[in-house]
This record gives structure tokens, sequence and C-alpha cells, in this order.
């Protein structure tokens, strides 16, 4: 289970690498709680410029703006969402082409009807057919596909990432939007450059562009990845805690389990303890062995757990698409575990069989 | 290290001393007086017979010699040494060293050979596995044919497994034997040959032989009869 857990976590982990984890995201408007956002105005192209001209140590801006949008291809139509990008916003996404090209500079600067598609649109809308020069209309507008992304899957989060349609940002903003606003600046942070300072500048910068007084709050937010990061990782964190208090109720249950077992075995058993005894046994040499029983016996369910445990975990992160973490330590301390189990509840037991009366436990029938 | 405390204060006094020694099970109105005041002295190389009808505090007293209990009142000196003022493992100590038991119903182990039961006792005396091996397997020779050896108790007839906890008993050259109605579930000839079997060990090695039995046949091989009637000595012979 904890084996399951880690998984999730080194997964939400690569997810956030793939976004780049040097990432700056700037919103307009506060977060004021989960989902809460207030209302602001939005950015503008010449804000990201402001950003790419006046901050230091970056290595890619990408302004951009999203709208939902159905999509026609023939008799087929989609829901999706429709991202206006300009600059370096592969870069800063990672996104990578499968097939065609990118957008190149003309087209972004003379708003051209062109677009790529993610690779779930592709898939609702072509079908097996190549897309590559085909004609998609959304809303009023007809545009040419050009490219097609690489696929990246599921985020963490549930929602599918290659449900999206890229068009050049001015494209966006006058044949869709109807505006000029900008609903997202994200800023890739050089390598080795704190992020932290990055933002400090930022936020620092827009607070100037937006003659924001020092008494007010800021009407953006600038997003670490960091914290985002941070934020997902715990919450997997604590699926791994709580997958982990399930194993150790069981654990108990299977305490309980060994303790019934040892429990029989020494009733049933209470002759030779008499026996034992009456040769000459001391207490602590049946105490001895019967906690040495109890241990074995649990260490082997330990083992055999292990085993099953290790083949279901295989399969299960398979099903859930969660990778497959082999963490030795985990293991290891699984075994100790089942040993000490055997121990701590093999011990009542034993100590029964040693405290016995060797007359009472020869007589036992 | 509870050895040794034994073996310091073991002196030329008899084997076993019993004075005055008295048993009570239960308590205040319900109590029953299983041993009124018993004066026993049993001196190496015995042979002693134990007789009476049930309930006479036969099997107490048995008790109390083998030092799996504790008189009440009075003494047992066992070399010299109170057992009365020993700990529960200083006992065993002294059972571990000098007593053999041979119970009532053989009590051997179901699950193991004839010869792992025999070594049973030689294990909790530390005793290394070769030379464990050896003194068992001279222990099975010594009461019967050979052969048994790998056999479980559920594999051999009631004489072969009172021969096997006979073995069990002498393996480690015990003081005394205590015997425990060992002829009870045999017919005559076998009990015959176990008792010719005692009386050799007792000649030929001295081991000192208490035995409980109810049959005056056998009680005859002993070299003193004591008779035991509602908790006390009523009459000793030879």
């Amino acid at each position: 289970m904890v084996t399951l857990g880690g998984g999730a976590t080194v997964q939400v982990s690569e997810q956030i690498a793939s976004l780049g984890s040097n990432l700056l995201m700037i919103t307009p408007g506060q977060r004021i709680g989960m989902g809460q956002r207030s209302a602001a105005v939005a950015f503008d192209v010449d804000d990201a410029e402001a950003i790419a001209r006046d901050i230091g140590s970056i290595s890619a801006v990408a302004p951009s703006s999203s709208q939902g949008v159905t999509v026609v291809f023939g008799n087929k139509n989609w829901s999706t969402k429709v991202t206006g990008i300009d600059g370096q916003y592969f870069k800063v996404r990672n996104w990578t082409i499968e097939s065609g090209r990118e957008f190149v500079s003309s087209e972004l600067r003379a708003g051209k009807a062109v677009c790529i598609l993610g690779a779930t649109v592709r898939k609702e809308l072509f079908g097996g057919q190549d897309p590559l020069g085909s004609n998609i209309r959304m809303e009023k507008v007809s545009c040419q596909v050009i490219g097609i992304l690489e696929a990246k899957g599921q985020s963490t989060m549930g929602t599918d990432r290659d449900d999206l349609i890229l068009i050049p940002l001015r494209t966006f903003q006058r044949r869709i939007a109807g505006n000029q606003d900008i609903g997202l600046i994200q800023v890739s942070v050089q390598d080795g450059v704190s992020t932290d300072k990055v933002k400090q500048d930022i936020e620092q910068l827009m607070r100037v562009r937006r003659h924001i007084s020092p008494s007010e709050d800021d009407s953006f937010s600038v997003r670490d990845m960091k914290e985002i990061a941070k934020m997902l990782t715990g919450t997997t964190q604590v699926l791994t805690a709580l997958l982990g208090a399930v194993a150790a109720v069981s654990l108990l249950v299977g305490g309980i389990g060994i303790m019934n077992i040892m429990l029989v075995s020494v009733t049933e058993r209470t002759r030779e303890i008499g026996v034992r005894l009456a040769i000459g046994a001391l207490t602590r040499e049946v105490l001895m062995q019967f906690l040495v029983e109890a241990i074995v016996l649990s260490s082997f369910g330990g083992l055999f757990g292990i085993v099953l445990a290790l083949t279901a975990s295989v399969g299960l992160a398979r099903v859930l698409q969660v990778p497959f973490v082999f963490n030795s330590g985990i293991v290891v301390i699984a075994f100790f575990f089942s040993a000490a189990v055997g121990v701590i509840f093999g011990y009542f037991p034993a100590r029964q069989a040693a405290r016995m009366d060797p007359i009472e436990a020869l007589r036992h029938e | 290290m509870n050895t040794i405390v034994v073996s310091k204060q073991i002196s030329h006094s008899p084997l076993i001393e019993l004075h005055g020694v008295t048993k009570v099970y239960g308590t205040g109105g319900a109590a029953m007086h299983a041993l009124r005041g018993i004066d026993l002295r049993i001196d190496q190389g015995e042979f002693v017979a134990v007789m009476g009808p049930s309930g006479s505090g036969k099997s107490t007293c048995m008790n109390i010699l083998g030092c799996l209990d504790t008189p009440a009142s009075g003494a047992y000196l066992f070399k010299g040494v109170d057992v009365g003022k020993l700990s529960r493992d200083q006992r065993a100590l002294l059972r571990r060293n000098y007593l053999g038991f041979v119970f009532q119903g053989y009590n051997l182990l179901n699950r193991t050979s004839a010869l792992e039961n025999v070594e049973l006792p030689l294990i909790y005396r530390g005793t290394p596995a070769v030379e464990r091996r050896e003194r068992a397997l001279k222990a099975l020779e010594a009461v019967g044919p050979k052969g048994w050896k790998s056999h479980t108790p559920g594999e051999l007839s009631g004489g072969q497994q009172q021969r096997v906890a006979i073995a069990r008993a002498i393996v480690t050259d015990p003081k005394v034997l205590l015997a425990d109605e060992l002829t009870g579930n045999l017919d005559s000839a076998h009990s015959r040959e176990i008792m010719e079997l005692l009386t050799s060990f007792n000649s030929e090695r001295s081991i000192t032989i208490v035995m409980v039995t109810h049959e005056p046949d056998m009680a005859a091989y002993a070299g003193r009869i004591i008779r035991f009637l509602d908790g006390v000595i009523d009459s000793e012979s030879g």
C-alpha cells in the first residue's frame, strides 16, 4: 500500500517536472480561497513584453488566453478549450510537436487562422485520418490544422491535458475573444536561478505597472510551480499515510489472529508443556519456545504477504496507471514489522504457557 | 548458577527426607488436607513402592518428592537442601539435574520420534548434539530392542511407549527415578518386563526408585513398601 502511495507521489513529481519545475504562473486577480479569485483587470500584451524586457534571469515568457469552444470538422463536433499563445509557449509548457510544425513568427504576428491540435481533439474529430492541412471550424472561425501535439495523458487532477487546441494569441484575441486580454502569463526561470527572486521581481514590476499603492493588495498573483508541487505531493503523502493506516489496522487484525492461533496451540499442547516443565525446562525456556514459534509463524506470513503485495502492486499500478516504485526499505520494514507482530502478539500466549503449573498441565486431557 | 548453590550444600545427608510435611488444597471449610504430616527418609539406591487407595495422598507426596509442588508446612530436604525454599526455576534445575520422571500415561511428545523424545531432557541440560544423540541411543538400547528410534509414539504399542518414557527418564543418569503407575495400562507379562528393567537400573546403576502402584505384584519388586492412608503413612514394610 505504501508502495502504491509512493508511486503516486513520484507520478505527481514527474508531472510537475514535465510542466517545468522552474515555471512561474502569473494570473490576474488574487486567489481568495479554493477556486475563488477576486475580479481583476486582465493583462495585456504590454505586460508580457514588460516582463520579458525588464526581468532578468528568465529564459522564456509565454502569454496566453483560453476559452471554451465547440469545434466542428465535417459532421463531427467536440467541445474543447482553445488557447491563444504567443512567444515561447511550447518551451515553457514542455510541449513537443508529434507531426506538422509549430507556428512561425509571421503567423503569430499576423494572427493567421492556423491551429495545432491536442491528441484528444485530433482523435475525436479525425479518428484515423490525417488532419494536417484540413480546415476545422470553431465559433465562426475556420482555421487550418498545421500540427499535432505529442500526447501527455491525464494530469494528477484527472483532467485530460491533450484536450486542447492552440492558435496564435492574436488570432484568439481578434477572432474568438474579441478583446486584447491576456489571462495568463507563464515565465520560465533560467536553470540555477532562484524562482523566489524572480517571483519578487515580477511582483514589484506588476505593482508599478498597475499603480498599486503600498497599502493595497496585489491585483494579480504569481504562483511558483514549487508551491503547486508541494501542495500536490502533500496530497499524495496524506494518501500514503492513509494507506499506511489501513495497513496498520490489518496488521492489528493479523496480530490478533496470530495470538489466537498461539493460544489454541498452547491449549492443545498443555500436556507437552507439562512434560517439558517437569523434566526441568525453565520458565523462560518455555516462553522462548512459544515466542520463537509465533515469530516464525508471523515471519512466514510476512514473506508470503510481501510476495503477494508486490504482485498485487505491480498489477494495480498498471490498472491505476501509477508508476510502480519498488522501495526495498518498505519491504524490509514490512518484514521486520511482521516479525515484531509475532513478538508482540505471541508474548501473551507464550507467557501463558510458561507460567503453567506442571502438575495441572500434566493432568490436562 | 542455581546448580552451584544446590551442589555446594550437598553433604552426606540422606538423599530424601520429609519432616512433618503437610499439603492443603483449598481454603476454609472446603479445605482438603491431602497430606497430614509425613515423615519419610529414602536413601541413595533404595527401591521404594508407594501404595494406597486413591485420595490417600500418595500422588501429592510424589509431586512434592518430584519438586513439582511444595509442602504447605514441614520440610522436604533433597540432599540436605530445603526444596520448599527454592524458586520455581531453581526447582526446575533440580528436576533437570537429579530427577527422572515416568508419568502415568507415558506423556511422550506425539509429533516427535522416540529418539527425539529421549533427547529432550538433554536439550534442556545443554548437552551438545552429538553427545545427546549418543546418550539417547544408549538409553533406548538399554530399555529395549533397537529399531524404534525413528517411530513416533503413535506408531508404538503401550509397552514400547512406556519403555521410551523410561529411557527418557534415565537418559540423564538421574539420582532418583519417580514413576507413577507405570504398569497401570500394561498386561502382566509386559508389566513384569518393565519391573525387571527398573530393578536392573536400581541394582546396576544404583538409581533410587520411588514408584506408585496399585498392584501388590509390582510392589513386590521393591525393597520397601510405603502405604498411604488419609494423608498419613499407614505402614512401612520391607
